[in-house]
Formats: C-alpha cells, sequence, structure tokens
C-alpha cells in the first residue's frame, strides 16, 4: 500500500469531493446565471458567467401566460402545498398514534395493509379517483390535491410517525393514562409534542413533495389561473421558441427557490430524517 | 426471546407489531382500546374511498371500454390483448421503461454506493459534502430540474460543447432517439444523493475493528471490500434496490419535459407512465389505462417479490438466525 502523508490524503480527499461536488451543483449554478443572461447568450456561449447581466427573463417570466401572471401560480403551488402539509400532519399523526401506541382489534392486519400501500403505483387508483372527483364536479378545485392528504392516503408518512413514536418511553403515556388522562389527551398533550422531529420531517417532505408534484396537478387542473408553478413552468414547454428561453430559466430558478430554502434551513434534519427512515427525496 | 433488532435504516416493516405481541407475556394483554378507532378514522375513510373502493373499481373498468362520458362496456381480456398483439406504442413504452429501470437503478446505486465509501471517514467537511450530494434528490423530481437538463443536452447546450472541444461531436441529445433516454437516465443518476445518504448511515454501522483485523491478516482494500463491506452493507443495498426499482418504474416528470410532452423523438422517451397518461387523459381510454396501470403494478409486485426472494441469498442479517 501506497503510505501517503496523512495531509496529502486528506488534499487529495478534499480535491476529489470538490470535483464531484462542482459536477453535481453544475447544473444549478448554470440555471441560476442562465436566468440573467441575455437571451441569445444562453446556448450560445459556454462560459457561465453573463457579458452582462439581464434580469428581463425575471420580469418578462413573471407576467407568465395567458394573461395569468406567474404570482398566481405561486400563490396557488403555496396554498395547496400549505394546506397538504396541515392535511398530512393531521391525519397521519392520528393514524400513527393508533398504529404505534393503542391496541385494537384488526391491528396487526391493518397496519400490514398499510405497509403495502407503501408500494401501491399511484396509477392503480388514480382513474377511479379522477372519477370520483368528476362525479363530485370537484376536477379543477384543489380538493382532489389536497382531501387524499386529509384521509391519509400516504401511508409513508404514517410508516415514518409510527416508526418514531415507537422510540417513545411507553411509560410516559400509560403512566398519563393510568392518572386519569384520556386517551385523546394522552395523544395530545404527551405524545405529539414528543414527536415534534418526526412532525416537522413529515411537514418539510410533504412540502417538497407537494410543491415537485406535476403528474397529479396535470391531471386535475385545467383552466390558467388554477395552475401551480410546475404547470406554469409546462407553459414554457409547450413554447419553447429560444426567446422564450429567458423567462424560462428565470421562472424555473424561482420555481426552486422555497426548496432551497427549506433545505438551507433544515439540510441537518432532512439528511438525518432520509437516513434514519430510509424516506426519498 | 429477545426483541428483533432490525439493522438500522433498512427497517423490517413488519416486525415491531409482531415482535412486541409475541415478547408479551401470555395472560398480560394489553386491554383493547376502543378510541383507537377514533384515531383511525380519516385513514380508514381513505382507505376504503381512495384506495381500496377504486383498486375494486380499477380492476373492474380494465376489462371494459371507457370514456368517462358513456357507461363501461365489458370486453373482457381484449384490453390486456390488445397491448401485447396490437399496440406498438404500448410495447415501445414497455422497452423504454425497462431500459430505464435495468439501467439507471444500478448505475445510481453504484455511484451513491462509491460516493458514500467517499464520505464514510471522519475527515471535516463531510457534512457540507454530503448536503451537497443530497441537494438534487429534492430539486430533481421537479419541472424546473427537467427543464434544465433539456437545456444543458440540447445542440449546442453545454453538453454538447464539452463533448465538442474533446472531439465527440454529438447531436442534440434530447432531439436524437439514440440519446435522448440516455439523459434522461443521467437525470435519474445526478440524484443518487437518497440512496447515498442510507448507504452512508449503513456504513457506519460496520465496526471499524472488522476492517482492521481483516486488514492485519493481510486482506487488500478490495477482499474488505467484498468480504465484508457488501455483507455487511447488503440489507441496506436491498432496501435501496426495492425503493429505487419501484421509483424507477414510476418515473414521469423527466419523461414528459424532456421528450417535449409527447414522448421525445421517435418515442425515446416515451415511459410506460407517459403512455398511461396520453391514454387516459388525452384520449380519454379510461379501460385501456386502468388495465396499463394494473400491468404496472403486477410487474412492480413481482419483482419485488423476485428480489424478496433471492434476498435470502445475498442479504445477511447479524441475527439471521432469530429471524423467521
Amino acid at each position: 500500500m501506497t503510505v501517503l502523508p496523512r495531509s496529502a490524503r486528506s488534499a487529495a480527499w478534499h480535491v476529489l469531493c470538490l470535483v464531484i461536488v462542482a459536477v453535481v451543483l453544475y447544473p444549478l449554478v448554470w440555471l441560476a446565471f442562465a436566468s440573467v443572461k441575455p437571451p441569445d447568450e444562453i446556448l450560445s456561449r459556454l462560459s457561465l458567467l453573463p457579458t452582462r447581466f439581464v434580469f428581463d427573463g425575471y420580469t418578462k417570466g413573471w407576467e407568465g401566460a395567458a394573461d395569468v401572471g406567474f404570482g398566481c401560480f405561486f400563490l396557488n403551488s403555496f396554498l395547496v402545498a400549505g394546506l397538504s402539509v396541515a392535511a398530512n400532519v393531521f391525519s397521519c399523526s392520528l393514524a400513527a398514534f393508533a398504529f404505534a401506541r393503542l391496541n385494537f382489534r384488526f391491528r396487526g392486519a391493518l397496519f400490514a395493509f398499510m405497509i403495502t400501500t407503501l408500494m401501491l403505483p399511484y396509477h392503480v387508483t388514480l382513474i377511479p379517483q379522477y372519477v370520483i372527483f368528476q362525479q363530485a364536479g370537484l376536477v379543477n378545485t384543489f380538493v382532489p390535491l389536497i382531501l387524499p392528504k386529509l384521509l391519509a392516503t400516504e401511508a409513508f408518512f404514517v410508516f415514518l410517525i409510527v416508526q418514531f413514536m415507537r422510540g417513545i418511553p411507553r411509560e410516559l403515556d400509560e403512566a398519563a393514562i393510568i392518572d386519569g388522562c384520556s386517551v385523546y389527551r394522552t395523544f395530545w398533550h404527551v405524545v405529539l409534542p414528543l414527536s415534534k422531529p418526526a412532525l416537522v420531517t413529515t411537514s418539510i417532505f410533504t412540502f417538497i413533495w407537494t410543491w415537485n408534484d406535476f403528474f397529479t396537478q396535470m391531471v386535475y387542473l385545467n383552466d390558467t389561473e388554477k395552475f401551480t408553478v410546475p404547470l406554469g413552468l409546462r407553459l414554457f414547454v409547450d413554447t419553447s421558441s429560444e426567446s422564450n428561453f429567458g423567462a424560462m430559466f428565470a421562472m424555473s430558478a424561482l420555481a426552486l427557490v422555497p426548496i432551497v430554502l427549506f433545505f438551507l434551513a433544515f439540510q441537518r434534519l432532512l439528511v438525518e430524517g432520509v437516513s434514519t427512515s430510509g424516506l426519498k427525496g | 426471546m429477545t426483541t428483533v433488532r432490525t439493522p438500522d435504516p433498512p427497517v423490517a416493516w413488519d416486525t415491531p407489531v409482531r415482535a412486541r405481541r409475541r415478547d408479551r407475556p401470555p395472560g398480560r394483554r394489553r386491554k383493547s382500546r376502543p378510541e383507537a378507532f377514533a384515531f383511525l378514522t380519516p385513514w380508514l375513510l381513505g382507505a376504503v374511498a381512495l384506495t381500496v373502493g377504486p383498486m375494486v373499481v380499477s380492476l373492474y373498468l380494465s376489462f371494459t371500454d371507457y370514456d368517462l362520458f358513456t357507461s363501461p362496456k365489458w370486453v373482457g381480456f381484449g384490453n390486456f390483448a390488445h397491448m401485447v398483439t396490437d399496440d406498438d406504442r404500448y410495447l415501445q413504452s414497455v422497452k423504454v421503461t425497462l431500459i430505464y429501470v435495468l439501467v439507471s437503478v444500478p448505475l445510481k446505486l453504484t455511484v451513491s454506493l462509491l460516493v458514500a465509501m467517499l464520505l464514510n471517514t471522519r475527515r471535516g467537511g463531510g457534512g457540507f459534502y454530503r448536503a451537497a450530494f443530497y441537494a438534487p434528490s429534492l430539486l430533481g423530481a421537479s419541472v424546473a430540474a427537467a427543464l434544465v437538463w433539456r437545456a444543458l443536452f440540447m445542440g449546442g447546450g453545454p453538453v454538447n460543447e464539452v463533448l465538442a472541444s474533446v472531439g465527440w461531436h454529438t447531436p442534440s441529445w434530447v432531439d436524437d432517439p439514440r440519446f435522448s433516454l440516455a439523459s434522461i437516465v443521467l437525470l435519474g443518476v445526478w440524484q443518487f444523493g437518497a440512496p447515498m445518504v442510507i448507504f452512508l448511515a449503513g456504513l457506519k454501522q460496520i465496526p471499524a475493528e472488522l476492517h482492521e483485523a481483516a486488514a492485519i491478516d493481510g486482506a487488500g482494500a478490495v477482499r474488505r471490500f467484498r468480504h465484508i463491506t457488501l455483507p455487511m452493507l447488503s440489507p441496506v443495498i436491498f432496501f435501496n434496490l426495492v425503493m429505487e426499482a419501484i421509483h424507477a418504474f414510476q418515473a414521469f416528470t423527466p419523461a414528459f419535459v424532456i421528450g417535449g410532452g409527447r414522448g421525445g423523438p421517435a418515442d425515446a422517451d416515451l415511459f410506460y407512465t407517459l403512455y398511461l397518461f396520453e391514454v387516459g387523459f388525452q384520449d380519454f381510454r379510461m379501460g385501456y389505462a386502468s388495465a396499463m396501470a394494473w400491468v404496472l403494478l403486477a410487474v412492480i409486485a413481482i419483482v419485488t417479490a423476485i428480489v424478496f426472494k433471492t434476498a435470502k441469498l445475498w442479504v445477511f442479517y447479524d441475527d439471521a438466525g432469530e429471524r423467521r
């Protein structure tokens, strides 16, 4: 084995890691700079830096398309993602508490069923769900995007919270119940506050996944003024002439900002959450 | 029997409940709590109205012609027969998806394992690198990232230019049937951060003494990797393999955006889910789309079952003797 001095090996390690960082982050840096390049430079010049900074893309892009401004898409996305977070945390923590802490008939079978739905491709329930919402006159509203979350159909989060609640010492809630606390109060005042890390992880991932979700939103939303950010961006795909590139990349960059902010704020928690629960980004 | 300890990240999903029940001494059963069903109400409603009910309906629809506006017409196995005998685009979508799964999943797992091993040291800065590598896993699923990808791999885009500067002149990747799928595979591999973090957690569980002992016995790096790292990590590899395969089968956004919404050049990016979307929500052939969804479910179930069955041969648990 070659014996390099410790410092040299450490330096080589850092260089290698930095090279990978550069490759991995290149597309994002490229996007950031492309959003402020003059349109004719975006594809024709290889250099990352623009010859001059132009913010036309942002002003033009923000005007949106088909008379609907991009601000509207952002508001819609925030509304859908915000309500999804609230709905998911509420319903998933309720179900998780029952699975993790209470004994009831069919618990094993129901739990096994919940785990199975983790692997169920979304497409199998998609069409009947669409038919239900269509019959109820709810297509082209946000209800089909939020109601499933209010009914805890995202088994992943139930599972995540169950796993976390199992780690909380049982004596705590057993003592509370013996002391005369109702199950409901025990849930609200003992178990839920202690589950905060799992609830925060659930919130972050629900937000990011909903923010990124394209398929469901495309299926259910028709009117441009109901569009969310991914659908707004898609308008640029349909009209992808080079003249639109500036606006497209400016809005793409903006679309990633909320995720990047979330990521920077919760980076530690997110990455830990992934490694302990097996969540996927 | 002691409590079954699951290796940390790949949690054996069903063990805790069962283990606890077996651990409990007979005669001291915990009181059943009817309140549980109050807590379960939203979930139960969802399970019945949005999961089980729709599954039954979708199974029925898969044997019908249904256009959403007139009532379903029973066609027996017609939809399934049509898929395999009469629908070239369907077969194309199967081919594209299989190539994607078979190429992108192993590639992504290899990259994520190698990078995880690189980061598995006590050197400073590991946290920063880990975070940087993880970022694409969160951003990569978005339309914005796919749009960037399209531009990077376009004719005259950075990838073309860099390759041309080293003498390899390629056509516009996203517009050439030979290269288009490759660009989507690379977009998938770019998101290696999520499995990497899970690998990293697994690597940290391997006791350093094992490697030290083997090194003293004269085992080189390759042998230690082959005989210590891989077996000790096999539960994590297993978990990542199953999850990544399930995800890859359902890929949609990159195919839609990079393929310009219609499956790319010569249907080279016609992913299964993309074709399903087209059939169901553009042509309103809901019965056919349901049949496609059930085939997807069957394939995912079969692949998962195969991975689980063969797991005995290559997945090792510390507590192998204690497991079922």
